[in-house]
C-alpha cells in the first residue's frame, strides 16, 4: 500500500534555531495521523514543508507520492488544508468563497454544484451558503474552511490545530464533522494539536518536543507502555490508609482532589486484594487506564502545560525574528 | 481518479445524496486555461467585493467632485481672464479631474492585497495550484476595473462642465481610463508585494498621489511653465495621460486652433512634442513594467 505520508531526516532551521531536528514517519493512506506537543515543539513547522509552504534544510518529505520540494504543485493540487488562522474572504458569502477555491484548483464545472452541496451539507452549512462569512460565528468559519479543504477532493487534508480557539461544545462538534469525514470519503488526515483528548481520536499519534519524535504508535499502545492504572479510593481515615497501602502493599500513595491516590500495573487486579488486605474501611474505588497526559509526562518528563510555558521564550524569539505570516 | 457521471445539482435529492459516495472530483494537471480560470475569479472577487461595498463607490467620488464644482468654480471668475472666450474652467480642469477619480480607487483596490495578506486569505490564494501571475494579473485587471466604473460614473458629469456627449470621445476616454487604472493599479500591487502593514501603505499612498495628481498638469496648462517644474510635470507619469485625455476632450470641442494649442499645446521634450500615441505607449510600457515586478515579488513570497 502506497503511503500517503513519507518523511525522512527532515531538518529546518530558522537562523540558529532548529526548528525541526531530523524527524522520521510514516503516515499509511486513510489513517488519521496527529501530531500532538506543545506550542512551539516544531509541528506547524513541519506542517508547513509538507505542504509546500517552506523548504526543508535538509532531509526529504513525499506527500501523496511525490516530493514536496521538486514536485511542489502536484502535491498542491493533492492536499487539503485548513490552517490555524482563518483564510476565508468574510465580504464573500460560503458558496462565494467555495467558488473562488474551485476556479483556483481547477474542480471541473461540471462536478462543482454537487460537490458543493456534498461539502456543505457535510459540516452544516448548506442552508447558510448565501450568507456573508463575516456573519458566521468561529465554529462555522472553521467548518466552512473544512468543507473548502474538501471541495477539490483532496488525497490528504492537513488540519493545524484545528479547534484551536473554539469553545468545549463546538471543538467537539468539529470532531462529529471530521469524523464523519473518515467514514464517508476516502482520505488520509494529519493533524496537528496540543488538546490530549483530541489526539485520542487518531489512529497513530506521534509526540514531538524540541523538534524530535519522542514516541509514535496508536493511542492504546502509548497508553499500554505506561503501564500503571491510576487507582483512587475514598476512605474513613485517609492517613491510616496511605500507611497500609505502604505497609501492606508496598504502594507509594498521596491525596490527590480529596482522594487517596497511587498507581498500580492492571488495577483491576488489584483492587480485590486492596478489600482484603486494607484495615480501614474504603467507601468507593475508581480505576483509570493511563490518559495522553500521563503519556507525554512519561516520554518528556513534564506535562504539556510545563512544556508550553517553558518553551514560550523560545517560541516568542522566533517569532519576532520572523513574523508570523 | 477518474471522473463520474455527476447529474445536475436539482435532480439529487437529500437521501440520495446520503447514499452516494464521494462525489469524485479530479483536479486536473496544470493548464494554461487553468491559470486563466484562476485570473478570472480573481477579477470576479473584486468586482464582487466592489458591488457590495457601495459606499466606497460614492465616497471615492467626493474628492473629484469637489475639485470639479467648488475649485473649478471658485476659481473660474478668477482663471477667466486668462481663457479664450467661450472655454470654462470647468471644462479646461475637466479630463485632470476625471483621471484624479480612478487614482484613489486603483491604488486601493490594490492596498486589498495588504488586507488579503492581514486577513489571511492571501494564503488561500498564494498556496492554491496556479501560476502566481494568474493571480498577479487577476487582481490588477480587477482593480482596473473597479477603478474605470468608477470613472464611468464620474463621466457622466462631463456635460456639467461643457464637455459634450460624443460617443467617440467618451469611448477614448474610457479606454484611456481603462489603461491609467491598469498602471496605477500595478503600481499598487507592487507596493503591496513589499510592504505588509495597511498603515504604511496608506501613508505611502498619501505621499505619492497628491504630488502625482499636482504635477500631471491636471489644472494647468503644461507650456510655459518655469523651469524647475516643467521637468517635474515631464517626470510625472500621469501627465503622459492626462495630456492625451485632454487633447481628445479639445478636439470634441468648437473652440479655435489657437485656443486649443494654448490650453492643449501637448507635452514636448526640449521643444519636440510627444506624439499622443507614444505618450499612451509609454504609460502601458509602466504598467508592463510594474507588473513584472510585482509577479516577480509575489513568485519570492512563500
Amino acid at each position: 500500500m502506497a503511503k500517503a505520508i513519507s518523511v525522512s531526516a527532515l531538518t529546518k532551521k530558522y537562523g540558529e534555531i532548529d526548528a525541526v531536528r531530523g524527524i522520521d514517519f510514516e503516515v499509511a493512506a486513510g489513517e488519521t495521523f496527529g501530531f500532538l506537543g506543545p506550542n512551539g515543539a516544531g509541528k506547524s513547522t513541519t506542517i508547513k514543508i509538507l505542504c509546500t509552504l517552506a523548504d526543508p534544510t535538509s532531509g526529504s518529505a513525499r506527500v501523496a507520492g511525490h516530493d514536496v520540494v521538486r514536485e511542489r504543485d502536484t502535491v498542491r493540487r493533492n492536499i487539503g488544508l485548513v490552517f490555524q488562522d482563518t483564510t476565508l474572504d468574510s465580504y464573500l458569502t460560503g458558496e462565494q468563497n467555495l467558488r473562488f477555491h474551485a476556479d483556483l484548483y481547477g474542480v471541473p464545472k461540471a462536478a462543482f454544484a454537487p460537490r458543493l452541496r456534498q461539502v456543505l451539507e457535510m459540516v452544516g452549512l448548506w442552508e447558510r451558503r448565501g450568507s456573508v462569512v463575516g456573519t458566521y460565528s468561529g465554529g462555522m468559519q472553521r467548518r466552512l474552511e473544512i468543507a473548502r479543504g474538501l471541495l477539490h477532493a483532496p488525497r490528504v487534508l492537513f488540519l493545524d490545530e484545528p479547534t484551536v480557539g473554539l469553545d468545549p461544545q463546538t471543538r467537539v462538534s468539529i470532531w462529529d464533522y471530521i469524523n464523519e469525514l473518515k467514514r464517508r470519503e476516502d482520505i488520509t488526515i494529519f493533524l496537528t494539536t496540543h488538546y490530549m483528548d483530541e489526539a485520542e481520536n487518531c489512529d497513530r499519534i506521534a509526540i514531538i518536543d524540541h523538534g524530535e519524535i519522542v514516541a509514535i504508535d496508536t493511542p492504546e499502545a502509548l497508553k499500554a507502555s505506561i503501564g500503571k492504572d491510576r487507582v483512587q479510593i475514598s476512605t474513613a481515615d485517609d492517613q491510616a490508609a496511605i500507611r497500609a497501602l505502604d505497609e501492606v502493599f508496598g504502594v507509594d500513595s498521596g491525596v490527590h482532589e480529596g482522594l487517596v491516590t497511587f498507581s498500580v500495573e492492571s488495577g483491576e487486579h488489584f483492587v480485590p486484594r486492596l478489600f482484603a488486605g486494607m484495615p480501614v474501611a474504603i467507601r468507593s474505588v475508581s480505576v483509570s487506564r493511563p490518559s495522553l497526559d500521563d503519556v507525554f509526562m512519561s516520554y518528556t518528563g513534564k506535562t504539556i502545560r510545563d512544556a508550553e510555558a517553558s518553551i514560550g521564550d523560545r517560541n516568542r524569539r522566533i517569532a519576532t525574528r520572523f513574523g508570523r505570516r | 481518479m477518474a471522473t463520474k457521471d455527476i447529474p445536475a445539482q436539482d435532480t439529487i435529492t437529500d437521501d440520495e445524496l446520503a447514499l452516494t459516495e464521494t462525489i469524485r472530483v479530479a483536479v486536473p494537471e496544470r493548464s494554461v486555461r487553468h491559470d486563466l480560470r484562476a485570473v478570472s475569479i480573481v477579477w470576479r472577487r473584486e468586482l464582487i467585493r466592489f458591488r457590495t461595498d457601495r459606499l466606497r463607490a460614492i465616497t471615492s467620488l467626493v474628492q473629484p467632485v469637489l475639485f470639479l464644482f467648488v475649485l473649478g468654480t471658485g476659481l473660474s471668475t478668477l482663471a477667466s481672464h486668462g481663457l479664450p472666450a467661450g472655454v470654462d474652467f470647468k471644462t479646461f480642469i475637466y479630463p485632470g479631474v476625471l483621471a484624479m477619480s480612478v487614482l484613489f480607487t486603483s491604488i486601493f483596490s490594490a492596498a486589498s492585497i495588504v488586507w488579503d495578506r492581514e486577513f489571511g486569505f492571501l494564503r488561500e490564494m498564494l498556496v492554491a495550484p496556479v501560476r502566481r501571475w494568474a493571480i498577479v494579473v487577476g487582481k490588477c485587471l480587477g482593480g482596473a476595473t473597479v477603478a474605470t466604473f468608477q470613472g464611468i460614473i464620474f463621466l457622466a458629469l462631463a456635460g456639467v462642465a461643457h464637455v459634450p456627449y460624443d460617443p467617440l470621445l467618451l469611448l477614448t476616454l474610457v479606454g484611456e481610463l481603462l489603461l491609467l487604472s491598469f498602471t496605477l493599479t500595478a503600481f499598487g500591487v507592487m507596493m503591496a508585494a513589499r510592504i505588509k502593514q495597511i498603515q504604511a501603505f496608506m501613508a505611502l499612498t498619501q505621499l505619492f498621489v497628491l504630488p502625482l495628481f499636482f504635477l500631471s498638469g491636471a489644472l494647468y496648462p503644461l507650456n510655459g511653465l518655469p523651469a524647475w517644474l516643467t521637468v517635474l510635470t515631464r517626470i510625472d507619469p500621469l501627465t503622459y495621460i492626462v495630456d492625451p485625455m485632454r487633447s481628445a476632450v479639445f478636439s470634441h470641442l468648437s473652440v479655435s486652433p489657437l485656443a486649443v494649442h494654448a490650453l492643449s499645446p501637448g507635452i514636448t521634450w526640449f521643444g519636440w512634442v510627444v506624439p499622443l500615441g507614444l505618450s499612451l505607449a509609454l504609460v502601458a510600457f509602466m504598467g508592463a513594467a510594474m507588473l513584472a515586478i510585482a509577479i516577480a515579488e509575489f513568485r519570492k513570497t512563500e
